[in-house]
């Protein structure tokens, strides 16, 4: 696998990670009621449209680089 | 009588592996790489289905920084993406863009250690003293308390032979605020008759933290040797670059897959340690 190929995957675990964080986060808002733990949540939840933003501008701009 | 040698494989794909020997290798090696930490993953997942009860905090949330934690993650996500832009940069036989690339990347690694330096030093002036006979904290009786030394407390001595805190004749402690609330209880003398012991939230803490420092540290060795390698590109790349362009971005997507390998580490170790 290349770098472009491990990349497409470490960037879909951090997008998976990222709504995970922001689930956690929320989930602690609702029992605790801290602003920190809500901002936490929506920071993630960003994060995680950010990533999948840049995963698809990534593979559009290197798709003459092989996966391989 | 020297006669130049060309090494089989060093840029086209092998034909067993379907890649040059130089990445074949690299994956090799972070194959042993997922091995060492698979091995220390299992170890905590074990220690942690075998603590009794009240001995692992319910979440590392309880003892660790997890705002700290999330920014460095951020900043590790970050300088996968300046990698993999010097790679493509370098591949498109753009060289100062790719080392101007590699360098934001060794500086965002940078940062991260920085953040985990800040990280790592707030944990040892963080203290817990458990004690003999419950006391009364902010109308609630507890048998351990959590807090930094005042100002004026009497500083701590380690015995040498157990590297553990020898039980002063009192310490003054400045107790963590409830959870919830940013007020803190007033500061607290404890005689040293009542304290159990003493420990600040160092590695000897208790399984946890000794299981979240040799992960977390192992991590950070490997950030180290990763900057190293990149440091020695920023230096040498240009020449080399200008010299076997193709060689050397081959040279740069090895250093990338180590560094998305770390960076993967992390993103597994963060919610395992900071959020479970």
């Amino acid at each position: 696998m290349s770098l472009k190929g491990f990349h497409v995957f470490f960037i879909s675990v951090c997008l998976i990670f990222s709504v995970g964080l922001g689930i956690w986060a929320l989930r602690a808002y609702r029992s605790t009621g801290q602003a920190d733990s809500l901002y936490l949540g929506v920071g993630a939840f960003f994060c995680g449209a950010v990533l999948a933003v840049y995963g698809v501008w990534f593979l559009r701009k290197l798709r003459h680089l092989s996966f391989v | 009588m020297s006669a130049a040698v060309a090494i089989p494989h060093d840029m086209e794909p092998h034909p067993v592996t379907g890649m040059y020997n130089g990445k074949f290798g690299l994956w090799l090696f972070l194959a042993s790489e997922v091995m060492l930490f698979g091995a220390l993953f299992s170890s905590y997942v074990l220690l942690r289905m075998g603590a009794p009860e009240g001995t692992w905090p319910k979440h590392g949330a309880e003892i660790l920084n997890v705002p700290l934690a999330t920014f460095n993650t951020v900043v590790l996500i970050t300088s996968s993406v300046t990698m993999v832009m010097a790679w493509a940069a370098l591949k498109m036989n753009n060289i100062a863009r790719g080392q101007l690339f590699l360098t934001v990347t060794f500086l965002l690694a940078g940062a991260f250690l920085v953040v985990k330096y800040f990280e790592y030093s707030e944990k040892f002036n963080h203290f817990e003293v458990w004690l003999k006979e419950p006391m009364v904290v902010d109308g609630n009786s507890v048998s351990s308390i959590r807090g930094h030394l005042a100002k004026d407390c009497p500083p701590l001595t380690k015995e040498t032979h157990i590297r553990a805190f020898a039980i002063p004749e009192f310490i003054l402690l400045d107790p963590d605020a409830p959870a919830g609330s940013k007020e803190h209880p007033p500061t607290l003398r404890i005689d040293g008759g009542n304290i159990r012991r003493i420990s600040d939230f160092g590695p000897a803490h208790s399984t946890f933290l000794a299981t979240y420092f040799t992960l977390t540290g192992l991590h950070g060795l490997h950030i180290i040797g990763g900057m190293v390698v990149i440091l020695y590109f920023m230096l040498t790349g240009s020449r080399f670059a200008q010299k076997r362009p193709d060689k050397y971005a081959d040279r740069i997507e090895c250093t990338g897959l180590y560094w998305h390998f770390v960076d993967l580490v992390w993103i597994f170790l963060f919610p395992v340690l900071y959020l479970l």
